[in-house]
């Protein structure tokens, strides 16, 4: 169990999302960035959809209330705990129930975890990396840094987030506001019970480290994204096509779970008989939808599940996870994927 | 349509709405999500599925298809209409009446009048664009829109009805109140109107 002390401009519970009510008008939703998100959990044991926080820019900060193992996936950030009265080696000065369930660490203590890297007073503070389960005390806080690059974190704790699903799902859909509230400070965050059935591991083998699940490029670096051409790239001709590839696109402010707004001088132009008006079709995730500006808007999990703007191509599934970790400024390109 | 859907394009939207029936029923394991619109059906494959799905989808659509599905499965729901008791109080009904050279009267007769059928569903969960065969209640949509209309506004628009199912910004025109619950995400059936589900307006007042 964790206190929420801090949230950071957003943070939510995000776990497989709500596929199947398309046609009702809900969109599947789900963690941005599902690479990283399937990480965390199988860093701490979990079944693969297990309700994870996904945070944006960082700076949360969790009091734990109770002894659990987590791991930090997605943008290479800064995780540490702060842990008060510090007995010999780092360990809670008072007495530690044993994990349920066997942790990396258990008896080990945190030490071998990641290294003491300051004592001030009474309180100690341990640096841990990305992508790596380890325990957490009652006492201690949890911070999560502001990435340095990239943009969405997540963070998975041993049986997921409790919290009431809606159609099966325990993710916030930021469009249709269906799922639970963004995480508050004072919230009292519970655990629930999806530990990876003991049958299923070896599809989803339990795992201490992870490589990073989503390419994040250094900063300056452009973010290269896969399309798929289609299906309204016949509005937009072969040279709406190369305009698409050929810009260097910069990722807008305006954009959240439910797309990324792209800019450039050089605007993807429709052809002079394919202007005209398109009735409302279906989209997905990864849809590059074109407005009359001519600047494509990528959609992300939270997308309308119709839209009436045409769809020049479509991302690969991995790189909508890798535009789930643009933050505004950062450069991208479009490599043609297409078969 | 990338990786894993594929959108199917129909000459119109009775069309669409049949071949949403036809998959609908037949729930391949292969595909998550059916979706309707206006000339189009969109099938989303799960993934690495999209393939088994295609050729399901090409067998299935074929014009020749042995047809697997009962031929009253495909041109009407088989249940009732949900009749919709409605207030004719809308700001807009008189402008709707103006644009279309009609009574307020007239317009609310033509609207109970006709039987509508949810061709799909979008913009927000369990707002259903509804559609009446005579298609006499056509009006654009507002010049400019709304930054809230109120839940259960009955509204017309581009040769639509619709039922807001809670408070958004809206663009439509605005002829009655409702007390319907359109979305509910606790009922068993969230969605007070699905694809394909009949509807009658009746006068509340």
């Amino acid at each position: 169990m964790f206190e929420v002390l801090r949230t950071g401009p957003l943070a939510l519970l995000q776990d497989a999302g709500r596929p199947g009510h398309a046609h009702l008008g809900v969109t599947a939703s789900g963690a941005a960035d599902r690479g990283s998100f399937a990480a965390a959990n199988r860093l701490v044991g979990n079944r693969p959809g297990a309700a994870a926080i996904e945070t944006v820019f960082g700076g949360l900060e969790l009091r734990v209330l109770r002894t659990a193992l987590v791991a930090v996936t997605g943008a290479p950030a800064t995780v540490f705990v702060t842990r008060p009265a510090c007995g010999p080696f780092g360990l809670p000065a008072h007495p530690v129930a044993p994990l349920n369930g066997a942790g990396p660490s258990t008896g080990a203590g945190p030490t071998t975890e990641a290294g003491l890297t300051a004592e001030t007073g009474r309180t100690a503070v341990f640096a841990h990396p990305t992508d790596r389960s380890f325990v957490v005390f009652a006492g201690d806080t949890l911070h999560l840094g502001p990435p340095d690059r990239g943009l969405r974190n997540y963070l998975a704790v041993r049986s997921g987030f409790a919290a009431a699903p809606t159609l099966g799902s325990r993710s916030t859909d930021v469009l249709s506001g269906l799922g639970p509230p963004p995480l508050a400070q004072g919230m009292l965050l519970e655990t629930a019970h999806d530990v990876a059935a003991a049958h299923a591991s070896g599809s989803w083998p339990a795992a201490d480290f992870v490589r990073p699940a989503t390419h994040i490029p250094r900063a300056g670096e452009p973010l290269r994204l896969s399309v798929l051409r289609g299906p309204r790239d016949d509005r937009f001709g072969d040279a709406g096509w190369r305009a698409l590839l050929d810009a260097p696109w910069t990722t807008g402010s305006a954009s959240n779970r439910v797309g990324v707004r792209l800019e450039s001088p050089i605007a993807v132009e429709p052809l002079p008989d394919g202007a005209g008006e398109l009735p409302s079709e279906g989209m997905v995730a990864g849809a590059l939808q074109v407005p009359p500006n001519g600047q494509p808007v990528v959609f992300l999990r939270d997308h309308p599940v119709t839209g009436g703007y045409p769809v020049i191509g479509v991302l690969t599934e991995a790189s909508v996870d890798r535009a789930a970790q643009l933050r505004p400024g950062d450069p991208v390109r479009f490599v043609d994927r297409t078969e | 349509m990338g990786e894993s859907a594929i959108l199917v394009e129909l000459p119109d939207a009775p069309a669409a709405l049949a071949l949403y029936r036809r998959l609908r029923t037949a729930q391949l394991p292969s595909v998550v999500d059916v979706v309707p619109a206006e000339r189009t059906v969109l099938v989303v494959a799960r993934p690495g599925s999209r393939a088994a799905a295609e050729r399901w989808l090409l067998q299935a659509a074929a014009p020749d298809a042995p047809d697997t599905i009962p031929a009253a499965v495909t041109t009407t729901s088989g249940s009732a209409p949900v009749i919709l008791p409605v207030r004719y109080n809308g700001p807009d009904l008189a402008e709707v009446a103006d644009l279309l050279s009609l009574t307020p009267e007239e317009v609310v007769a033509a609207h109970t009048g006709e039987l509508w059928t949810a061709s799909f569903i979008g913009f927000a969960p369990g707002f259903a664009y509804l559609r009446a065969a005579d298609g006499r209640l056509d009006v654009p949509r507002r010049s400019s829109p709304r930054a809230a209309v109120p839940p259960g506004s009955v509204a017309l628009a581009a040769g639509y009805c619709g039922i807001y199912p809670r408070e958004s910004p809206g663009g439509w025109h605005l002829i009655g109140t409702t007390d319907a619950v359109l979305w509910d995400a606790e009922r068993a059936d969230p969605a007070l109107l699905a694809p394909g589900t009949e509807v009658g307006f009746r006068r509340a007042d």
